[in-house]
Parts: C-alpha cells; structure tokens; sequence
C-alpha cells in the first residue's frame, strides 16, 4: 500500500498500543542538552531507573553556553551549576557529552546532522521544539518535555499518539534574494502559527528538491511554528551525499545498504496526505517578521496589515500600513540552530565584504557548532565579520533566548536570523525582533536598518 | 492564599504533583483524575507562547522548584491588571484560556510552573501540541472548547471569581454555576487520565522484551 514516510517510519518503531491507547514508539536517537534534562536525571535516581540505551543518547552544552569564553569555570555560576549537572548525570549514566571547548560541541540540531547521527528513517527525541529540524534528512523527529525526556532515558520510548500528514508542496524558481528562511516565513504566514497542530509537516515539490540540505534544516526547524511538532523532507540523492564520509554515518559497504534502505522510505509518489497545500516559490519576497508571534511577517517592502488593537502593533511599534524596510535597528543577531550553518555564514559574509556594521549596531555572529566555527575559520569568514565590525563568538545557542550573558537590553530592537520574535525571548522582556534570513540581517547590520537585500546583492558578484 | 506586592500566589503544590505521581513504580498506577473542581482564573489572549509563560532565565536551574513565583513574569511586570496580579483569582484551580495556547518552546517549566501554582486543569480554544503533552504528563489535563464557551467562561469568572467550576474528564462537561458545556480530550489522554495512566513510564517498562525485538529489527540499531 502506497503510505508516506512518517506512516512507515512510524509503523516501523511502534511496540505496541499501551493501555492507555497510546502507541509506544521506540526512539532510535535521543538527544539531550542542559536545560530540559536534570529533573529527568533526579526523577530516573528517585526510581532507581538506568539509562535504557545509553549507546542511543547523545549529550551537549548548548543553550547556556557563554560565547565569550570557555574557560572553567564559568563566571555564570548558574551556566557552571548546569554544565556540572549535566557532566555528573553523563557520567554516572554512561553518556557521551560533548562540553564546551570539545571540537564536535555545538546546538543539538546542528550537531546532530553534522556528525552523522541524524540519518533517514530515524525517530529522534530531544527535550527542545525544534528537534523537528532533524526531518530535513528525512528522519521524524519530536520536540520532547522534561517527563518524556525522563520517559526516553528509562526505556528509549515515547508514548505518542499518531499525527496526520499535510503534504505542503512548494513548485517554482525562488528569486535571488530569497532563501530558505523566506519559504519557511510564508508558509507559516499562510498556514498560521496554529495550523500544523496534529499534523507532521511533509515539504516537497521541485523547488524544496533543489535545496541543500543546510536550506532543508532551516525549513523543517520552523514547522514548530506552524503548530507541526515534526516536519521532514524525504531523503534523496542530495541527503545521502551530506551524509556520506561523517563521522556516526554508515561507511563503506554499510553505507551502500543503508541507502537502499533509506530509498524504500521515502513517501511512496501515490501515497495519500490527510492534507495538500502547494506554494509558488516565485511569488515569495525577501520576508521579515514585524510582530510577536512567526506568523507576523510580510514581505519586506509591504505594508503591514492588521487589526491595530493587535498588541503586536503597540508593542513592536509599528502601525498599520507601516513598512518594515528602513526600520532603525539597534543589534544584528546572525545564529540560533534556524540559520547558523556554514552555508547562511557564506551569504552574509558576501554581503559583508568589504563593508562596515553601522556605528549604531551591535553585531555578532554566533556559530550554530564549533564544526561551523572550524569550516568557516578555514575558509576565512571570521575575518570578513572581524574586519566589518561584527563580534565573532563561540559556538551556541545565544541570543536566540538569551539564556546566557546575550540578551537584549530595554527595548533595542534585533534583526535576528532566528526563529521566534515572542515578546521577551531574546532576553530583555521589551526587546523587539525581526525574523529574517542571515542574509537579510547582515544587509540590515550595515545599513543600520532592515533593507531589502536584493537592492544589496545587486553590488555584490554572484 | 497570600497577596505580595501585587502577586497572586496560589496554592503550592497538588496532588498532580506528589512524587509518586512522577514517574510511578510499575506495578503501581498513578491515581485516576476523573473531576476538577475549583475555582478560576480567566487569561484571555490568543497565541500565548511558553517564553511569555516562563520566561527562559527562570529555567536557569536545576529543579522545577519555585517555578511558580515566574509565572508571566515579565507580563505581570508589564501589566498591573494581569489577571495573575489579580487577587479576586488567587486560589483558582482551573485556568480558561483562549487559542493556541502554550505555543513555542517545548518547556515542561511552564506547565510545571502553572501546576506548582495550584492550576490543575487548564480550558481553552486550543492548545499547542507539545504544551498538552507536557501538561498531561504531571497530570493536567487540557480540554479545548469552542470559542463561545470559553469566552463565556472567561466572562462569568471575570463577573464572580468565586463560582466553583467543574470539569468532568470522562464527559467532557465543564460546568460553572448556570453555565454547561462540553469541552474535549484527545480519546487516549482522556482514556489515560480515568484509568490513571496519565504518566506511562511504567507502562514503558513493561514487557521491554517488545522494545527489544523492535530495536534489533531495525537496520541502523544492528549497523545495517
């Protein structure tokens, strides 16, 4: 029977119906970080439970993790409290941990891909929404709590009840200027920050098919914020060359099988989606958001429409009909596991080159793993961001939620490569941001505004 | 209940909460939540994320206790007539809450939060799949209503913060004085909140042979 590959993925590591009526699904990978495990660590002492799988689980320091420096101990006490925490909880419990100043240390969900770990057909657990990042290999892929993450640590199993697939279909050429994040935008725009719950998002179509695998992680991370807790793109040509030669990767002729057996699980051409959706790229313009939720964006040049009692409006300081292009911003945030990849730090730094961050501006480029940090180091970025101005910093989640000393300050508004603009997540309760591609944020860095990017790239050689 | 500074603190801990609720022994099921009864606590707005539940700084930690003095936090701080900062609803088990509700972060903090303050059921529109999890996990169920139920109970708690409100896991039925709706569980949370299998790590452990089989049939367990 023709099926999609979630429903396949799914079937595959289903145990049994639990009592309760939910299936018990077996998690091939898990993923744990510093923020959402140390309950789950006390809770499984309390039992007297052991780890199931500890050659399943994976562990690193990412959300609190200063940029500055990684010297021990931390001048944070809390940021060291928790690193020792979770250091101790790996070590009593057989976890490889990946700390701060190791070379593969990183965000989880950059990590995870660039080690090789996130494969096809895989179901992976970590305590974090946006571990719907790891579908772009064409793995599913949930965004976990504490409880469950205590749930996975003791039996390497999730107790779940099955999504429905939408099929969103994205067909067209995507205009110079505009990337990944700009698709990601609209289509949450379109389909509203609600519209995915009880859905996994599945994207195809030519255009996504043309997307590195980079461009496909910067999509499938923002399905959280169209309500789909898990988001993939099916594996193909493009997924197994990524893969092939990384560390945790099948080698040799196990990577020869593994690929045959990664082709059979992509969704079958006839399978059938509770829902389809199609966009056309080629009507997609360089996207900002200008409110307080991701739904909140319009092209960059647009007006802003809406209700103006909206809070969104008085708290951002827009008002209806009012354009985004030419706002002053203040900091200019390139990072966060949406758009930190080696790729996104090769568009903004030829959009720096040769230029200066406006005088005004904070800027700063936080790498989404010390992976990223290396590659582009070798290939001389860091230089390019150096000489323009803009901080260059160690390897995490930064000031995408400001966990760590990265924060906004009163109400300093951010074009941010990220992937929330709530109210208060970048660390400063009033601080204000604006989602937007990297390459966008560095145009917006040097002009001291947002600007249309396009106008930019038109100065740059392709 | 006490009134500090403008902040409601509602009551500390529930029975959702015990320890032994949190993470239960195998052979011994968590109890059965089948009625909430309690008071209210009306928070209208749409698109409520867990970064504006618990900010992140208060997850700066390494336990979940004392979550419940962050709740809205920075909301409160901004708002004085925050329905939090409001003592007519200090006290208030059950909280009534519009769209989309929990939106965000995966973090367990803000139900913990939530849950630490007294709240054991929440009723809204809607809710963000990952929220409802979390919720349901330390034993809050969330039950969604159509919209003109739930303003309606937002606006007769506003009236009379001390109605009693009921929620009947297994019907559905929220009642609130004249006012009688019926609100909706997903079948198997709903199933597992009567039959106090709202928090299935035991039932994960059991026959774990299962597990095994599954894992060792899958071609990346064994090396392919």
């Amino acid at each position: 029977m023709a099926e999609t590959l979630f429903h396949k993925v799914w079937d595959l590591h289903a145990v049994r119906r639990l009592p309760s009526g939910q299936t018990q699904l077996f998690v091939g990978l898990h993923l744990i970080h510093e923020v959402t495990t140390p309950q789950a660590f006390d809770m499984l002492r309390q039992h007297g439970w052991r780890v199931a799988r500890p050659d399943r689980t994976f562990a690193t320091i990412d959300h609190i993790v200063p940029t500055t420096a990684v010297r021990r101990p931390f001048l944070d006490v809390m940021a060291e409290d928790m690193t020792v925490a979770l250091e101790r909880n790996c070590r009593e419990f057989g976890i490889p941990l990946w700390p701060p100043g190791d070379d593969n240390q990183g965000i989880v969900h950059v990590i995870g891909p660039e080690l090789g770990l996130t494969q096809p057909g895989i179901t992976i657990a970590c305590g974090d929404s946006h571990t719907s990042t790891h579908g772009a290999l064409g793995a599913i892929a949930f965004g976990i709590g504490t409880s469950q993450v205590r749930d996975v640590l003791a039996s390497q199993c999730l107790a779940l009840d099955p999504l429905k697939v939408r099929r969103i279909d994205v067909t067209g050429t995507l205009k110079r200027g505009v990337y990944a994040k700009d698709v990601i935008l609209t289509i949450i725009r379109h389909l509203g920050v609600q519209g995915g719950v009880g859905y996994a998002y599945e994207y195809g179509g030519p255009t996504i098919e043309r997307l590195s695998v980079d461009e496909r992680m910067t999509i499938c991370n923002m399905s959280i914020e169209g309500g789909a807790r898990v988001g993939y793109i099916n594996p193909d040509e493009t997924t197994y060359a990524f893969l092939k030669g990384r560390p945790f990767a099948p080698s040799g002729g196990a990577f020869d099988r593994a690929v045959a057996w990664w082709r059979q699980l992509a969704s079958d051409r006839d399978a059938r989606y509770d829902d389809r959706v199609a966009f056309d790229a080629s009507t997609i313009d360089a996207t900002v958001t200008w409110g307080i939720n991701p739904g909140q964006s319009v092209a960059v040049t647009e007006p802003i429409a809406g209700d103006p009692r909206d809070e969104a409006f008085a708290f951002m300081g827009f008002q209806p009909g009012a354009r985004v292009a030419g706002t002053k911003i203040d900091v200019a945030f390139i990072g966060s596991c949406t758009n930190a990849r080696l790729s996104d730090l090769e568009e903004a730094a030829r959009l720096v080159k040769g230029h200066r961050v406006a005088p005004h501006v904070k800027a700063l480029v936080v790498p989404g793993s010390r992976g990223v940090s290396r590659a582009a180091e070798a290939r001389g970025l860091h230089e390019i961001f150096i000489d323009a101005g803009f901080e260059w910093r160690g390897a995490g989640c930064s000031m995408c939620l400001g966990m760590n000393p990265d924060r906004l300050e009163g109400r300093q508004i951010c074009a941010s490569s990220s992937n929330r603009n709530f109210k208060g997540r970048q660390g400063s309760p009033t601080g204000r941001t604006l989602l937007m591609s990297p390459a966008m944020v560095a145009a917006a860095a040097i002009a001291g505004e947002v600007v249309d990017v396009r106008e930019k790239l038109e100065e740059v050689p392709a | 209940m006490t009134h500090e500074h403008g902040r409601v603190r509602l009551q500390p801990d529930h029975a959702g909460l015990q320890p032994d609720h949190a993470g239960g022994q195998p052979d011994q099921p968590a109890a059965a939540i089948t009625t909430i009864a309690g008071r209210g606590l009306p928070l209208r707005g749409n698109d409520i994320d867990t970064d504006r539940i618990m900010p992140a700084r208060f997850l700066r930690a390494v336990s979940f206790e004392g979550l419940d003095e962050h709740l809205f936090e920075d909301d409160r701080a901004a708002d004085r007539s925050h329905p939090f900062n409001d003592s007519c609803f200090a006290g208030a088990a059950i909280l009534v809450v519009n769209a989309n509700f929990g939106c965000g972060s995966s973090r367990e903090h803000a139900p913990q939060g939530l849950a630490r303050a007294g709240i054991r059921a929440i009723v809204g529109e809607s809710f963000s799949e990952i929220f409802q999890g979390n919720a349901a996990i330390i034993g809050v169920p969330c039950f969604a209503a159509d919209r003109a139920d739930v303003e309606a109970l937002q606006a007769a708690i506003e009236r009379a913060p001390d109605t009693t409100i009921t929620a009947d896991v297994g019907s559905g039925a929220i009642t609130a004085g004249p006012l009688r709706f019926t609100a909706r569980l997903p079948p198997a949370l709903r199933d597992a909140f009567v039959s106090g299998q709202w928090n299935p790590t035991a039932m994960l452990l059991d026959r774990y042979d299962e597990v095994n089989q599954v894992a060792a049939r899958l071609p990346y367990v064994r090396g392919f």
